[in-house]
């Protein structure tokens, strides 16, 4: 066991455990966060995506450790309903998610995306969201809100 | 509106408890809950049956309604059009009505989500229910302002006297808060075909003002802002996480399990029943390293299955066990052996995991004489008996809660997870979570079944088709139920050593092709491992819908092709059903479909563009899709580039939704088709 401190969506915490254990347990057993979700465990699907220091992270896969000292982001800290980024205002005009599971990944991954190329076109976009999993088939309306957020960014 | 369900404790409170998502086994806390489970445990309450006004709709003591819905909504929106249906039978604006759906506390047993029956079939009760209610309410309220019933408006939830509106009453104050207590003739069905008969007559669609309108979902800010509950968030005090532990192999049953292999990790302990066999620890990351570090030896086994390249050949030599020939016209063999011309074709289609977005997860908390149950299950009522019977309980001492999971679209290892939760907190007598790895989740949810699909036509010497033979051979699409109520029927359950009592049944398409001669049949043949078999079959969206269309239109457009004619007019040309031909027709139009037979000419160019129609029947829906694809010649990728789909639901309840399944519907099926 080993104490591990870092900042969640703006507020320091401080978790006491396997510094191996992967950063998604502590969000969400140690932590009690409900966004970042088990999809795969594996790196595969995008479910637990975090932005760690603003880079897109599968949490199920680095361990808690490496995020000693470092800024964790989920979506519950991208925006609020009164204070939404973009894309989630994107996401509830457009009703985007069915089960909602996927959210995170492609939330997180997008709004990073986006901050380094604003102007991405299409395929830059499709390319830059690939490794996501959505299994619900949500994909025609992620990209119609991408799209809108990216416009209402610009 | 609002949808609600079980899990109760809101974000505010989950943040004042100190960021804990604490609940207990039945203490709902935000005030729509408190309602629904105070209207639930009022010993004034009449009892939880269909035969009960006050077991479909309630009236608030503010006015507002509640409805009590036995199906789930996925995310597709169907819980809006409930309150839709539901605000106008009764005359209440839409806002005012809260959907309460998947509680066994609140519901009746509808089934569940399934087989895309959640409008046409699933609102009927809460039609008729909401209609004979406000029959009730108008009845009372003609009493109260002396005036008859038929001279009395209703305007949301006010009755006032047609051309004198100062004289009103609303249902507020006619039996907010109280009870109908007035019976309804119940069809004596359980699942999804339960209705009741009303006195009430339901509306005309031309009297409708918010049917056929959309309204947004519930469930979208939640999900997008982190703010909502799911099945794998449910935490309860004292819990204990477990994994399950299963061979690598098919056939393996448990033979020595080394204890001491993870001592080592604080807390950790094993608990086996039978073949079932699951580590247990308060921390979720040790039960994840539990699960990893326990030494298991597997009996050995003898490999059940065939390499995937061998099996249609297995499905193609196998016994039949079970034939039938659901639509048998004319003499197709007769006319196939004297025909100008003969077209056979054979179709291939693979097992199929659901692989859901995440495996299952749910919560089984036993207590003394009673349970409850969290579930992401599409049939929580179901799975609630299942659990019921593992824990030994009569089913009305389990609660039953459906919270949102993963996506399912069939059935997936949702309600399996529940009933190991069951067995391992029988046990350990402790409240328990079980989540499944990505791997279980993949290799052991039921599947959808392999099979080889057969077509084979006549022409005559003019290019008519005379005979139109079309076969399905494969493994049953229901050697495990379609839902968990019997433990045996589950994976746990089966490795604890109860009967699985495998069905066969598999199906035909869907058409209304008018050939003179045809003959649409199935054949089943057995399991390749009788138990706990990570292949038993179960329905995947739709049961053997699209391997079985995938075959028989593509063999139609064989057929096309055949008589040198244009895919979307030979399907005119025989199909039979007007509504049928109108959406070939309305999907042909919007996608612009130039007509001329297909060609077998090779084009050059390294990107070459093709097209296609299909077209089925699905649960009273008759869908007719145009797919425009690219083929990379260099790369080998397909594209499907743009879809245009004919959809005749019948009278369209919430557009908006209807959009967004339609969408989903073709993603999957394009990925169930290229991936
Ligand atoms: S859960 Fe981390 S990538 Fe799938
Ligand atoms: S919305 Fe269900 S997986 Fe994306």
């Amino acid at each position: 066991m080993a104490k591990v401190s870092f900042a969640v969506d703006g507020k320091a915490v401080s978790v006491d455990v396997d510094p191996n254990m992967p950063l998604l347990y502590a969000l969400r057993d140690d932590l009690k966060m409900n966004a970042p979700h088990f999809g795969c465990g594996e790196g595969q699907c995008g479910a637990c995506t975090v932005l760690l220091d603003g880079e897109p992270t599968r949490s199920c896969v680095l361990p808690v450790s490496a995020a000693k000292g470092r800024k964790v982001t989920t979506i519950y800290g991208l925006g609020t309903p009164k204070k939404p980024h973009p894309l989630q205002t994107a996401y509830v005009q457009e009703q985007v998610p069915q089960c909602g599971y996927c959210v995170s990944g492609w939330l997180l991954t997008a709004a990073a995306f986006l901050k380094k190329k604003p102007a991405a076109g299409d395929s830059e976009l499709r390319e830059a969201l690939s490794g996501l999993k959505c299994r619900c088939g949500t994909h025609v309306s992620i990209m119609r809100a991408v799209k809108r957020a990216q416009k209402q960014m610009a | 509106m609002k949808t609600r369900t079980g899990l109760s404790v809101s974000r505010r409170e989950f943040l004042m408890t100190s960021g804990a998502l604490i609940v207990s086994a039945a203490a709902p806390a935000t005030s729509e809950n408190a309602v629904a489970a105070t209207a639930a445990t009022d010993p004034l309450k009449p009892a939880l049956v269909p035969g009960e006004l006050d077991s479909w709709v309630a009236v608030l003591k503010d006015g507002r309604v509640a409805a009590f819905f036995g199906k789930v909504d996925l995310g597709q929106g169907l819980d809006v059009g409930i309150a839709q249906i539901v605000a106008d039978e009764l005359d209440v604006a839409y806002e005012k009505v809260t959907v309460f759906q998947g509680d066994t506390a609140n519901s009746c047993n509808q089934g569940g989500a399934s087989g895309s029956f959640g409008i046409n079939v699933g609102a009927k009760p809460l039609r008729n229910a909401a209609a004979e209610a406000r029959r009730i309410l108008v009845e009372s309220a003609a009493q109260r302002l002396s005036v008859p019933a038929d001279r009395l408006t209703v305007s949301d939830g006010v009755v006032s006297v047609t051309g004198d509106a100062a004289k009103k009453v609303s249902y507020a104050e006619l039996i907010g808060g109280r009870f109908f207590n007035a019976k309804v003739e119940w069809n004596k069905q359980v699942g999804n075909f339960m209705d009741i008969n009303v006195r009430a007559k339901p509306k005309q669609p031309s009297e409708y003002k918010v049917v056929g309108k959309s309204f947004p979902r519930n469930d979208v800010e939640g999900k997008v802002f982190g703010t909502s509950d799911w099945v794998s968030e449910v935490r309860v005090p004292g819990m204990l996480h477990a994994r399950v532990i299963r061979p690598e192999r098919a056939g393996c049953d448990p033979v020595k399990v080394d204890e001491a292999s993870i001592r080592s990790i604080r807390g950790a302990r094993v608990v086996r029943e039978g073949n079932f066999l699951a580590v247990v620890a308060p921390r979720e990351w040790d039960a994840v390293r539990a699960a990893k570090m326990l030494k298991v030896e597997w009996s050995a086994s003898k490999d059940p299955f065939p390499p995937m390249d061998k099996l249609y050949e297995h499905i193609r030599a196998a016994k039949t066990v079970k034939r039938e020939e659901p639509l048998k016209k004319g003499d197709v063999e007769a006319v196939i052996k004297t025909a100008a011309r003969v077209v056979e074709a054979e179709y291939e289609w693979p097992f199929q995991a659901h692989a859901s977005m995440g495996p299952g997860c749910a919560v089984v908390d036993p207590r003394k004489g009673r349970a409850t149950l969290w579930t992401g299950t599409q049939k929580p009522h179901y799975a609630r008996d299942g659990v019921a019977k593992i824990l030994g309980l009569p089913p009305e001492e389990v609660h039953g809660i459906w919270v949102v999971g993963p996506g399912s679209y069939g059935r997936n290892d949702a309600g399996d997870t529940a009933i190991d939760a069951a067995i391992v907190a029988k046990l350990t007598g402790k409240p328990v979570r079980v989540q499944s790895s990505r791997a279980e989740g993949i290799a052991w949810c039921p599947k959808g079944p392999a099979g080889v699909h057969r077509g084979r036509a006549a022409f005559d010497a003019s290019g008519k088709v005379i005979g139109y033979d079309f076969n399905s051979k494969g493994f049953s699409r229901l050697n495990v139920n379609s839902n968990e109520s019997d433990p045996g029927d589950t994976l746990g359950g089966m490795e604890i050593g109860m009967t699985l009592k495998p069905q066969d049944a598999f199906g035909t398409p869907e058409e209304t092709y008018g050939f003179d001669n045809k003959r649409l049949g199935w054949e089943v043949i057995a399991p390749l491992l009788a138990r706990s078999s990570p292949l038993r079959t179960s329905h995947l969206r739709d049961p053997v819908g699209p391997d079985i269309h995938f075959a028989s239109e593509q063999f139609i457009d064989e057929l096309a092709f055949a008589a040198g004619e244009d895919p979307v007019a030979f399907r005119l040309k025989y199909v039979t059903a007007a509504r049928d031909a109108a959406v070939i027709r309305a999907a042909a139009e919007k996608a612009g479909w130039q007509p001329r037979p297909a060609q077998r000419s090779r084009p050059s160019g390294d990107v070459l563009t093709g097209r296609g129609i299909a077209y089925a029947q699905r649960a009273r829906t008759i869908i007719a899709a145009v797919a425009e694809i690219e083929v990379d010649r260099r790369t080998g990728r397909i594209w499907g580039r743009k879809f245009t789909v004919a959809h005749d639901c019948g009278l369209i309840i919430n557009p908006q939704s209807l959009r967004y399944t339609i969408e989903g519907n073709v993603v999957h099926g394009l990925s169930r088709v290229l991936f």
